[in-house]
């Protein structure tokens, strides 16, 4: 197969939009977060809990649409922890982040053995089906490749949509953007930062556990513990590659799984057989701080990123 | 509500709080482990049990405790001085590596040459692991925790290459697995007779050089003043640029160091789980030590015997031994609030 | 401002007390606003006006006391009570988010947070009515950061109109601005008063309280120590009343100047993110002589700071000190040279919070006269932290005492002590009294005359242009990164320097050149 076989096959596309489902899922999540001024490196083990829980709720009889419900007010639990910790007490939200991380994946994992002693594999569920748009779905390539997905997929799009409404069209965004900038400038206007912060990280937190969920819901049908494999750590750097704006950031998630895509069918090439897998395997992570030493020069931070607000503070 | 600093702490609050997080941390478990249907006081009374009930179980408590001591170091440096460094894990690959690749026959040296310049060597590949993204936070101001994170992915990758390439071992019947270190590459035992290696009377050393060096240098000194404030350090003149990356090079030295010892001294080969997440439990217990060197040591000990007595409490009682992973986290979540709260005052203003 | 009949109150605020810890911010103060009217604040740094005015709005409870707004009593700390009964703050430090435009800034707050659109057009209208009806020019698409201190300052007031304020509050509204600025500010308040509303000025400059207000209110350590009609006292009597005793700061004893310590020919430095670069920069810091840098926060004082400092070297340009250029410029080249340095923000830059007084002691020095070969000093360093809390008179409990919980003066003196103790050549004192009490105020101003009267090359930065035009020998006037001529003292009044600060005259030099 010739490189640019796979980047003109329908297939390569599909594969990277589904591979960047997920990834739009808890990049929005954290964009969300980081737009309101909390940098939320509990995202790995959000994205773990999410894939259980969205998975053991439908193992266990909800329907599909339940499990994501579920998975989501997991996220949301964490996202609450992980705010009240950050927001009001202001504490070190890299400390935070990181234990948070440890205490979902950690939780998850308990859980799992709870729920599931003594089983050689997991079970499996009825995953999401791909949902073919009628009529778009027939368009060549694009077709297959944006309108032959799960309902899932089509929901990370729209989600990246609508964080850009809230985000730029309404007063709840313009309070989330101005927040992440200048607190105090919430604050004066008779609003409450700790209100507007906590509220982004518990529903930025919701996202990124959908994220986790696409993985064992709709990219696959079971729970394996390493299965999120440093991908909210990608997305962090996701977010920074896409300046903290969802449109770019969605294109940055899309062009990373494209590449990932591509590695994966690369390595079924000639040039595969010459390099040993690891180097493909490291390439997205390559390709992360490839993005975050890009960026770093240009992007606009928000100003007031991991800055504490303690009210009366001068 | 508003945060107020306190000027004079009482003793009750400075000592009554962290005690207060840990007693939670172990309602929190009894509750998990009454969901998991075993009665809490015997799941704790096997865990001290497991941990410190025989001289195996000291014994075993005590050699885990050495890698976790050496990446508590580690993070323990590196965060004073406001350095993420969260790639503890890879750096221990990293002094893992070496050790094999020098330990493995490739130096007919005499033990007491071999493991010195071993460890020396370790220290050194650690410290570049960690240089790159220290280099790149001094450099172009990418932040390193994100950098660090990913350098774990990248690199265990490379030491899975390198297992199943370069380093793999004839005889290993097809396991990603190194070749065993020859005899003189291994340290020896503390006590004849006590499986307890020299790894952990050099991390009771490290700690006590940590601490030397925090508060009776000057480069101690600047490290502190650069992770208090960055822009007074630079105003007056202290060089920030050479403090960080002289503090990555210590702080990805001692980690590389728990990869040394765990193959030199405990396991003699280095396998892909040569560690169950020693770098990130590294933080775990710098935080519980306040970042102190010596509570390094309480603290590595501390969660060392939970691990421990987990894992035989998990036998026993079949409650999952992901218990004291959780445990571990709450006490962290836990520990920096109690912290936060001896210096401040909730007020509801 | 006169001819407002005290009719029903506006604002009542009754016997308000508050304490943090120990320390009362302010106690059983009871005052009246009527509508139309214009009362100023007058108080030290530390007085309790700032805490009066947050409890007023909701950002603190009182401890006890009632707020009532136009008649009705105010739930406690709610910010937005009082926003929605009429009461609107133009706070001393902008509360205003860079990233977003002028109309984002206003509308912020403004609109329910479940509303599903901004209605952006709507918005611009109603800003450029309110824009118009009280000459408050800004162009509301314009994003804040871009904005000049005069701008944003319209923005704010802005902000209040916008939610039909009907009390404005304003907290040191003329630090920041221009001779000619603080002028347009008080013509759209007189605006503001024609049309209603009633306002509270909060000042320590007694000029403007006179030229503003039409009642005075003294606070001194929290309490409301007086109450005048501004007709019937004086510059001088407001002045004893604020500081609660007759208080003399240095006299200004004339001297010649010595040789130049420092030198600036036609440098330039290059930008660094949104701080404004010198341009082109001439200047002479010669001995015995105080050289003051009078212009809006903003323009280069903190690139000339940074230079002098040693934290940037010139891009351009040559600049000497003790008559030798400068190679490999830094922080500790600058300390070796003798320049002794007071930065801008003592609590950011001085001072680290958590170290205690002897780390902070020997910042600058702890390398070369606190340790041996790497190996720390304590012993000495502790000595001569000692040694510093005597000669410079810095009450606290020890050298052990972390610095987070010393007073602004003393932790100033601390400062003053470190850099002054090695008997330097050339000072540079980046607004040396800001936020300080009017005691702490002249001990740092006769310890720099002393400097001066020693034959130290003094540069003084300020905003305050009382401060500049009091100390220095010579003035310059800095705008957008280029400095203006050197102007003698006397030879310029305030409204002159104004101009100059404003930007004007500086197109004739570069004609000249």
């Amino acid at each position: 197969m010739d490189i640019l076989d796979i980047l003109l096959s329908a297939s390569f596309w599909a594969a990277a939009i589904r591979i960047a489902s997920p990834l739009i899922f808890a990049t929005m999540g954290e964009l969300i977060c980081e737009r309101a001024g909390v940098l939320n490196l509990g995202i790995e083990g959000i994205m773990v809990a999410g894939a259980f829980a969205g998975w053991i709720a439908v193992w266990a009889g909800l329907p599909l649409w339940g499990g994501v419900a579920v998975a989501m007010l997991v996220g949301m639990g964490f996202g609450l922890i992980h705010s009240i910790l950050s927001v009001p007490f202001g504490l070190s939200q890299h400390v935070v982040g990181v234990g948070l991380t440890l205490l979902a994946t950690a939780l998850t994992f308990y859980t799992y053995r709870v729920v599931l002693p003594e089983v050689s594999s997991p079970p499996k569920i009825q995953a999401f089906q791909v949902y073919e748009v009628p009529f778009l779905s027939e368009l060549p390539l694009i077709g297959p490749a944006l309108f032959s997905q799960t309902p899932l997929t089509y929901a990370a799009f729209i989600l990246a949509g609508l964080t850009a409404y809230v985000l730029y069209r309404t007063p709840l965004g313009l309070a989330v953007r101005a927040a992440g900038e200048n607190p105090s400038a919430v604050a004066a206007q008779g609003l409450s930062v700790t209100a507007v912060r906590m509220g982004a990280v518990i529903v930025g937190s919701g996202f990124m556990a959908v994220g986790g969920a696409f993985l064992t819901m709709s990219a696959f049908d079971s729970f394996f513990f390493d299965m999120v494999n440093g991908r909210g750590w990608i997305c962090i750097a996701l977010v920074v590659f896409g300046a903290w704006r969802p449109g770019k950031a969605l294109l940055g998630a899309v062009l990373f799984a494209a590449f990932d895509a591509f590695q994966i069918r690369l390595q079924q090439t000639p040039i595969g057989a010459v390099l040993p897998y690891q180097v493909f395997l490291m390439m997205p992570y390559f390709l992360s701080i490839l993005a975050l030493v890009v960026m770093s020069r240009r992007a606009e931070v928000p100003a007031a990123l991991m800055v504490a607000f303690n009210k009366g503070e001068r | 509500m508003r945060l107020e600093p306190i000027a004079n702490p009482t003793a009750a609050r400075r000592f009554g709080l962290p005690a207060l997080a840990v007693g939670t941390t172990f309602v929190i478990a009894a509750v998990l482990a009454m969901i998991a249907g075993a009665d809490p006081f015997s799941v704790f009374g096997l865990i001290i049990h497991g941990a410190m009930g025989s001289k195996f179980a000291l014994l075993e408590t005590l050699n885990r405790a050495t890698p976790l001591i050496f990446t508590g170091l580690a993070v323990a440096v590196a965060f004073r001085a406001k350095l993420w460094n969260i790639g503890a894990e890879a750096q221990l690959y990293a002094g893992a590596v070496i050790a094999v690749v020098l330990g493995t026959g490739a130096l007919a040296w005499p033990s007491g040459v071999l493991l010195p310049v071993m460890a020396v060597c370790a220290m050194l590949a650690g410290a570049l692991v960690l240089l790159v993204p220290a280099l790149l936070k001094t450099r172009l101001g990418v932040d390193e925790v994100v950098t660090t994170l990913l350098f774990n992915f990248i690199f265990l990758l490379f030491v899975s290459y390198l297992l199943e390439g370069p380093l793999k071992d004839p005889m290993g019947m097809g396991w990603p697995k190194s070749s065993r270190l020859i005899p003189d590459a291994r340290l020896p035992r503390l006590v004849d007779g006590l499986r307890l290696h020299w790894g952990f009377a050099l991390a009771l050393l490290s700690a006590l050089a940590v601490w030397v060096i925090n508060t009776r240098t000057t480069f101690g000194y600047e490290m502190r003043a650069v992770g208090q404030n960055v822009e007074a350090a630079r105003f007056a003149g202290i060089p920030v640029t050479v403090v960080i990356l002289k503090t990555a090079l210590l702080s990805g030295g001692l980690a590389a160091l728990a990869g040394f010892s765990e193959v030199a001294g405990l396991k003699g080969s280095l396998t892909l789980d040569l560690s169950p997440g020693f770098g990130y439990t590294g933080i775990v217990v710098a935080m519980l030590a306040l970042l102190h060197p010596i509570g390094v040591v309480a603290a590595a000990l501390f969660v060392a015997a939970i691990f421990v007595g987990a894992d035989s409490m998990s036998r026993a009682a079949g409650v999952p031994t992901y218990l004291a992973d959780i445990m571990l986290a709450s006490a962290l979540l836990l520990m920096v609030l109690a912290i936060l709260l001896t210096k401040f005052r909730v007020r509801r203003d | 401002m006169t001819g407002a009949e005290p009719a029903q109150p506006v604002l009542r605020l009754t016997d308000i007390t508050k304490r943090f810890g120990s320390v009362t911010a302010n106690e059983a103060i009871t005052f009246d606003l009527a509508r139309g009217e214009v009362i100023a604040l007058l108080g030290e740094n530390g007085a309790g006006k700032t805490t009066l005015m947050n409890i007023l709005f909701g950002q603190y409870t009182a401890d006890t006391g009632e707020v009532e707004i136009f008649g009705k009593p105010m739930p406690p700390g709610n910010p937005r009570a009082a926003l929605d009964a009429g009461v609107g703050m133009v706070h001393q430090h902008f509360t205003l988010a860079g990233n977003l435009t002028v109309w984002e800034n206003i509308v912020l707050g403004a609109q329910s947070l479940a509303a599903m659109s901004l209605k952006p057009a709507a918005v611009k209208a109603r800003i450029r009515a309110l824009a118009e009806q009280f000459h408050l020019d800004v162009d509301p698409d314009a994003r804040v950061g871009r904005l000049t201190v005069g701008e944003r300052q319209r923005v704010e007031i802005l902000k209040a109109l916008y939610r039909d304020a009907r009390i404005l509050i304003l907290d040191e509204p003329t630090a920041v601005l221009t001779p000619q600025e603080a002028d347009a500010l008080f013509a759209t308040l007189r605006e503001a008063v024609d049309l209603g509303l009633s306002i509270i000025f909060i000042s320590h400059k007694l000029h403007e309280v006179l030229a503003i207000s039409d009642r005075v209110l003294v606070l001194r350590h929290g309490r409301l120590v007086a109450e005048r009609k501004t007709g019937a006292t004086s510059r001088e009597e407001l002045a004893a009343l604020m500081v609660g005793s007759e208080v003399s700061a240095p006299e200004f004893v004339a001297q010649s100047p010595g040789a130049p310590l420092l030198s600036l020919r036609d440098v330039s430095t290059e930008a660094a993110g949104t701080a404004t670069a010198l341009n082109r920069v001439t200047l002479d810091l010669c001995a015995g002589q105080i050289v003051g840098l009078a212009g809006v926060s903003g323009n280069g004082q903190g690139a000339l700071s940074d230079l002098v400092s040693g934290l940037i070297s010139p891009s351009n340009g040559e600049m000497r000190v003790l008559d030798a250029s400068i190679d490999g410029w830094s922080p500790r080249r600058a300390i070796a040279k003798g320049i002794a340095r007071i930065p801008e923000d003592r609590h950011k830059t001085g001072t680290i919070a958590d170290f205690d007084l002897t780390e902070n002691a020997i910042l600058e020095t702890y390398a070369t006269e606190f340790a041996r070969r790497g190996w720390m000093d304590w012993r000495r360093a502790r000595a001569h932290a000692e040694s510093l809390i005597d000669t410079y008179d810095i009450r606290c409990p020890g050298p052990d005492v972390r610095i987070r919980l010393l007073s602004g003066g003393n932790m100033q003196k601390l400062i003053l002590g470190r850099v002054l103790e090695t008997g330097p050549r050339i000072i540079l004192a980046n607004q040396p009294v800001r936020g300080l009490d009017i005691g702490a105020v002249n001990y740092v101003h006769s310890r720099l005359s002393d400097a001066r009267a020693d034959g130290a090359a003094i540069l003084l930065i300020s905003e305050d242009l009382d401060e500049i035009m009091r100390l220095s020998d010579v003035i310059h006037v800095i705008s957008k990164g280029r400095l203006s001529p050197p102007f003698a003292r006397g030879t310029m009044r305030a409204q002159d320097l104004g101009v100059w600060m404003a930007g004007h005259g500086f197109e004739d030099i570069a004609n000249a050149s």
